[in-house]
């Protein structure tokens, strides 16, 4: 990867439905260039895909959201990859990772009520073999994710014209 | 009663730019491309420790040249950044703002009647510091077919016995034009053949997009002789901070630091804390922030130049200067019409001097898509002017 590659990442990251034309002005290339870059970059699996944040609260979709820890022993050969990932196959499951620290896994878990939520925990995941303990911390509310700032803040005012 | 103000107060030329401000005030969605600073908030990280330096009751005076911890990060910086080495003892003051810098600069060296050549067009302060001063200032043009550089040519012409000092701003307001060693070689070689001395504002040196900034102040023959002014507004995003500094040899820097301290007493202590912490931990921000010059500058020259505004594209600073010559209008015209007509603010490059004339000063110190709008009110105002 070159200063180029990393600049189109960066682009795209922020915004992948801007245009190639754009894209080509922005980053200094050709629109060819940076469509082979781009395929490259796909092909290679460093763009994984195209997604937007959506602030689904404000979309009128309030889906409950819970941070989920998880001790677990680790299995002989495999340590935790096996576990986490029949863990990952839920589509409850938004994301999952592997912590040091206190706990083991680490799940964000979203569903449509506090209650669903609670279910999906108590049947699915704590009766897995070799789940040891299980934590679950609602989220009340984001400030900020994936980069993106939620909350609405006043714009300072700066003068029209100066030298 | 007899008119109190002073000749010298009154032979200052009023702003040229006072009659846009006032009628941008009263429009209600102006995108302005005529500011001079970054739209970024400072970094959080610098102004986190601020704060918390006013928490732990911070709030003094400090040493006239500024604190030595801040002093001695900004030697360390030139040096790793630029290669020019100066002491932070005796080689370095802070400042508010480059424009304290520059004004203390030209007051301890100019006797009346010394003549100041500026090198135009340029930021607005220094012909009426000079002429504050006593001194005379005698501008050199920059021109449009030299990339808006500094030739020997021009520079030898404005020479004369009573040259003292030459005036620079590279990156450069409004122009972003920059100077890279090569372009050095033969103005160096008539500032010591004529004994004159330089000032070179480096203000915008970070912003530097093809290559390094290359700071005159390297050339060995120049060091002795060179007057070095820089600041954390443009680069850390701090305009509001007003922290500059004012780098020279013992002398000089003596002189300098004599006017500093009764005019200033010192820098603000809570911006000598931010600047501080700019460059102990600001950098990898400051480099996001240039990167994103950089994207702005390519989406607006190429929009500039789709229109029909003829737009060299500028190696430094965050300033386009497309030439409007083709509208058939005044760069004051265009400026006056394109904000009556479609609420943009640029600014007329003839008030910044003989050399702007026929062009504009867009900052594109603005959001991408700010930039966006303002070409498309731009092609629009173009299209009804036809």
């Amino acid at each position: 990867m070159d200063e180029k590659d990393r600049t189109l990442l960066h682009l795209l990251e922020e915004n992948c439905r801007t245009p190639t034309s754009e894209l080509a002005v922005l980053a200094e290339m050709s629109e060819e260039e940076v469509k082979s870059r781009i395929s490259r970059l796909e092909s290679i699996g460093a763009i994984r895909r195209y997604g937007a944040v959506v602030d689904w609260e404000r979309a009128g979709d309030g889906n409950v959201a819970a941070v989920i820890e998880l001790k677990v022993s680790p299995e002989r050969d495999f340590g935790y990859d096996r576990i986490a990932e029949r863990i990952a196959r839920f589509p409850q499951v938004r994301s999952l990772r592997l912590m040091t620290g206190a706990y083991d896994l680490q799940l964000l878990v979203t569903g449509p009520s506090m209650h669903e939520i609670a279910r999906f925990v108590a049947e699915q995941i704590a009766p897995m073999d070799r789940i040891r303990e299980t934590a679950t911390h609602i989220i009340m509310k984001t400030y900020k994710e994936n980069g993106t700032t939620f909350a609405e803040r006043e714009e300072v005012e700066r003068l029209p014209y100066s030298f | 009663m007899r008119d109190f103000v002073s000749a010298r107060a009154r032979a200052i030329p009023p702003s040229g730019i006072r009659r846009f401000f006032d009628i941008a005030q009263t429009m209600d969605d102006v995108i302005s491309l005529g500011v001079g600073e970054p739209d970024f908030v400072t970094p959080w990280c610098v102004c986190e420790a601020s704060i918390y330096s006013i928490e732990q009751g911070s709030t003094a005076y400090t040493s006239n040249k500024g604190t030595p911890q801040l002093r001695g990060a900004i030697s360390r910086y030139l040096d790793t950044r630029f290669g020019t080495r100066y002491d932070p003892e005796n080689e370095i003051i802070v400042t508010c703002g480059v424009s304290e810098a520059a004004d203390i600069a030209i007051r301890a060296i100019t006797d009346p009647g010394d003549e100041i050549l500026v090198a135009e067009p340029c930021y607005v302060s220094y012909v009426p510091c000079v002429s504050l001063a006593g001194g005379v200032p005698v501008t050199v043009p920059c021109r449009a077919e030299d990339e808006f550089r500094l030739t020997p040519e021009a520079l030898a012409e404005k020479i004369t016995p009573k040259t003292k000092a030459l005036i620079v701003n590279f990156p450069n307001n409004p122009t972003g034009g920059v100077m890279q060693e090569a372009d050095w070689h033969g103005i160096a070689d008539l500032l010591v053949d004529h004994d004159l001395l330089l000032i070179s504002d480096e203000v915008y040196a970070e912003l530097t997009y093809e290559g390094d900034h290359f700071s005159p102040a390297r050339i060995p023959e120049l060091y002795e002789r060179t007057i070095t002014l820089n600041g954390f507004s443009k680069a850390f995003a701090m305009t509001g901070w007003r922290i500059g500094y004012l780098c020279a040899p013992p002398e000089i820097t003596a002189a300098a630091l004599k006017i500093h301290q009764y005019v200033a007493l010192c820098a603000p202590v809570m911006g000598q804390i931010a600047a501080y912490e700019a460059l102990r931990i600001g950098e990898a921000e400051k480099d996001a922030m240039v990167r994103e010059y950089r994207l702005r500058r390519n989406l607006f020259v190429d929009g500039l130049n789709k229109i029909g505004l003829a737009c060299h594209v500028p190696k430094g600073a965050f300033y386009a200067f497309p030439s409007v010559e083709s509208t058939g209008m005044s760069d004051l015209e265009f400026a006056e019409k394109l904000l009556h007509d479609q609420h943009v603010a640029v600014v007329p490059g003839s008030v910044l001097g003989p050399s702007g004339a026929g062009h504009v000063r867009c900052a594109y110190a603005v959001s991408r898509d700010d930039l966006r709008e303002a070409l498309s009110r731009m092609a629009a105002f173009l299209e009804s002017k036809e």
